[in-house]
C-alpha cells in the first residue's frame, strides 16, 4: 500500500465492482482531500453511484481498497459494516432520491443522526429516562447542533413539521443537514442539485463550499465528494474533478483541465470521427467490398 | 348497573394483560414488518419464570409481598427478555433479507419449539400458585350485589398504565425510540446515519419480551394456574388486539388490548361464556374487513 500524501482523506485504489457479467466499475483509483470538493461526473451508467455504494458499505467491492485517513488512523471501508462506516470512519452520504424519515419531524430527523453520542450519554436509555445530568447536557448539545443547521438551511420555523411535508428544495437541504449532523469527515452527495431551480442550486453551491470550509464542523475542514449532473454546479465549486465512463476513469484534474480533455468531450458528445466497426464486420466488408461496390 | 361496573373492572384487568402482550407484537411488526408468532410463548415463559421465582423466594424466606412481587417482576422480565433476544438472534436475524414468509414460518416453528421446551423441562401438568395478594375493596352495593375491586386488579391496572407510559416515553423522547422509529421507516438510511440496526431490532424484541413477562406474572397471580399452553390463546388474543388497534401503532395496541379485554368480559357476562373467544375473533374478522388498518393504524403506503 502506498503512503497517502499529506491531506489525503479518501484513497480509492484499483476499485472494481462486478455484477454478474457487467463490470460496473473497472479499476478506478482516485483521491479525495480534506478541504476540497471532489466532483465525480460521467454520463449515465458510468458507475458513479456504484462507487458511492462501495464507499458506504452497500456493496462489497470485487477488487480494490478504499481507505479513509482520519486522525492518523486508517479505516478500510470495504471491510466495515454499514453503521460503523458512519460511526467510526465518519463518512456520511445522501441519495439521488430523497430518503428522509418522512413521518418524523424535521428536528427528529436531525436528532437521529446524532444517535450514537446520545445513546452512549443516555447509558443506553436508562440513565436518560431518569434525566441524568450527563445525558441532559448531551441532549442540549445535540439540540444546539440541530438548531444551528436548521438556521443554516432556513428551516427553523418548520422544525416540528413532518419531514415528508416539506417542499422539495427543503427536503434536499434537510438531507444534507442531517448528513452533517453525523459530524462526518467525508460527505458524499449523490446529485444534490437534481430537481432544484437555478436559484436553489446557487444556494446549494454556497452551502457546499461553506461545509467544505468547516461550517458546522467547528471550523474543521472536511472533504466533499459530489456526484452531479448539473455542470454549472460541478465546474464552479469542484476543486478537483474525476470523470468516469463505462466504469473506467477517463480523466482526473482541475475543472479547467477536465473541461478541455478530449476524452471527456468524446464521452459526453460521442465520437467525432466515424465509429469504429467491430473487426468481424471490417473483415466482412474488405472481403466482399469489391463485389458489392463498383 | 352494579353488574356492569363489576364487568368493567374485570374487563379492564384482562385488557391490561392483553395490552401488555400486544405491545410486543406491534413494536416488532413496526420495526421488522413481521408477526412474531412466538411472542405468546414468550409470555408463557414469563409466567413460568415468575412462578419459579415465587417459589424460590418462598424457600429463601422472602415473604413480604411487595418486595416479593417486585423481585419476581425484575427476575422474570430479565430472563424473559433474554429469551426474546435469543429468539430474534436464532430464528429471525439469519432470515433477514430473505423472502417475507420465511421469518413467519420460522416464528411458528419457534413457537412450537418453545412450547415443547417448557413442556419437557417443567412437565405438562397445570402449575398452581397460592394467591399472593388477597383482599378487595367494596366499591358499592345495591340489590344485594356487591361491586368489588381486588387489590390485585388495582396492581395490574396501575402497573400496566405506568409501564405503558414509560414505554411511550421511551419511544417518543429517547435516542433509542428515535432510532427505532427511524429503522421502522428506512432501515438502510438509519444504518448510514450510524444507527446500529441489528442492535435496535434486538432491543425491540427485548422490550416486547419484558412487557410480556409482566403480563405473564400478572396472569399467574390473577388466575393462580398456568400451563405450557397458555401462550397460544393469549398470544392470539393479544395479536387480535394489536390488529384491532392498528398494528404498528403503540397507542393502538394499548387501546386494542383494553377493548378486547372489555369485549371478552361483557360477552361472558351478558351472552355466553362459552362463546367469548368466538366474539373476540369475530371482532378481528369484522375489523379486517371494514377497517384493515385498525382503529389507530396508518394506511399502508406502498414502498417503492
Amino acid at each position: 500500500m502506498n503512503r497517502a500524501a499529506e491531506g489525503t482523506l479518501l484513497q480509492v485504489e484499483h476499485l472494481s465492482m462486478r455484477f454478474g457479467g457487467l463490470l460496473a466499475v473497472d479499476d478506478v483509483s482516485f483521491e479525495a482531500r480534506t478541504g476540497e470538493i471532489t466532483g465525480v461526473i460521467g454520463p449515465n451508467g458510468a458507475g458513479k453511484t456504484t462507487v458511492f455504494n462501495c464507499l458506504t458499505g452497500f456493496y462489497k467491492p470485487t477488487h480494490g481498497r478504499l481507505s479513509l485517513h482520519r486522525d492518523g488512523e486508517v479505516y478500510l471501508l470495504e471491510q466495515m459494516e454499514g453503521h460503523k462506516i458512519a460511526q467510526d470512519a465518519r463518512v456520511a452520504r445522501t441519495f439521488q432520491n430523497i430518503r428522509l424519515f418522512p413521518r418524523m419531524s424535521v428536528l427528529e430527523n436531525l436528532m437521529v443522526a446524532q444517535h450514537n453520542r446520545l445513546m452512549v450519554a443516555s447509558g443506553y436509555t436508562f440513565l436518560g429516562l431518569f434525566g441524568a445530568p450527563s445525558y441532559l447536557r448531551a441532549e442540549r448539545e445535540a439540540l444546539d447542533l440541530c438548531r444551528y443547521w436548521l438556521d443554516r438551511i432556513g428551516l427553523t420555523e418548520f422544525a416540528d413539521d413532518q419531514a415528508g411535508s416539506l417542499p422539495y428544495g427543503g427536503q434536499r437541504r434537510l438531507e444534507i443537514a442531517r448528513a452533517m449532523c453525523t459530524q462526518p469527515v467525508l460527505l458524499c452527495l449523490d446529485e444534490p442539485a437534481a430537481g432544484l431551480n437555478p436559484r436553489e442550486s446557487g444556494e446549494l453551491s454556497e452551502l457546499l463550499v461553506a461545509i467544505r470550509d468547516g461550517a458546522g464542523s467547528d471550523g474543521q475542514k472536511i472533504g466533499v465528494l459530489l456526484i452531479e449532473h448539473d455542470m454549472s454546479v460541478v465546474m464552479r465549486i469542484s476543486d478537483h474533478v474525476v470523470v468516469l465512463d463505462y466504469g473506467r476513469k477517463i480523466s482526473d484534474g482541475s475543472a479547467e483541465e477536465v473541461r478541455g480533455d478530449p476524452n471527456v468531450i468524446r464521452a459526453y458528445l460521442g465520437e467525432e470521427e466515424d465509429e469504429e466497426l467491430p473487426p468481424e464486420v471490417v473483415a466482412d466488408l474488405t472481403q466482399h467490398g469489391g463485389e458489392t461496390r463498383p | 348497573m352494579e353488574y356492569f361496573t363489576q364487568q368493567l373492572i374485570n374487563g379492564l384487568t384482562l385488557g391490561s394483560i392483553y395490552g401488555l402482550i400486544a405491545i410486543g407484537y406491534t413494536m416488532v411488526y413496526g420495526i421488522v414488518g413481521m408477526i412474531n408468532f412466538a411472542h405468546g410463548e414468550i409470555y408463557m415463559i414469563g409466567a413460568f419464570i415468575g412462578i419459579i421465582t415465587f417459589s424460590l423466594l418462598g424457600a429463601v424466606g422472602i415473604t413480604w409481598v411487595p418486595l416479593a412481587i417486585l423481585l419476581v417482576l425484575i427476575v422474570s422480565m430479565f430472563f424473559t427478555a433474554v429469551h426474546g433476544w435469543a429468539v430474534e438472534r436464532i430464528a429471525y436475524r439469519p432470515l433477514r433479507g430473505s423472502f417475507r414468509l420465511a421469518p413467519l414460518i420460522s416464528a411458528i416453528g419457534m413457537s412450537i419449539a418453545l412450547q415443547n421446551y417448557v413442556q419437557i423441562i417443567q412437565g405438562a401438568k397445570i402449575k398452581p400458585m397460592q394467591p399472593v395478594v388477597r383482599g378487595n375493596i367494596p366499591l358499592m352495593e345495591a340489590n344485594g350485589f356487591q361491586v368489588n375491586i381486588s387489590y390485585l386488579q388495582i396492581i395490574i391496572i396501575v402497573l400496566t398504565i405506568a409501564l405503558m407510559a414509560i414505554f411511550s416515553l421511551i419511544i417518543a423522547r429517547t435516542a433509542l425510540g428515535r432510532s427505532q422509529r427511524a429503522c421502522e421507516q428506512d432501515r438502510t438510511m438509519a444504518s448510514l446515519l450510524g444507527v446500529n440496526v441489528d442492535r435496535t431490532i434486538s432491543l425491540t424484541f427485548v422490550m416486547g419480551a419484558a412487557l410480556a413477562a409482566v403480563a405473564g406474572v400478572m396472569v399467574t397471580m390473577y388466575y393462580g394456574v398456568i400451563d405450557f399452553f397458555i401462550g397460544f390463546l393469549a398470544g392470539l388474543k393479544a395479536f387480535t388486539a394489536a390488529v384491532l388497534g392498528g398494528i404498528g401503532s403503540l397507542p393502538g395496541a394499548m387501546l386494542g388490548g383494553m377493548l378486547i379485554g372489555l369485549i371478552e368480559a361483557f360477552w361472558s357476562a351478558y351472552f355466553s361464556i362459552e362463546y367469548k373467544d368466538v366474539a373476540v375473533f369475530g371482532i378481528l374478522v369484522v375489523v379486517l374487513i371494514f377497517l384493515p388498518t385498525g382503529l389507530l393504524g396508518k394506511p399502508e403506503v406502498e414502498k417503492v
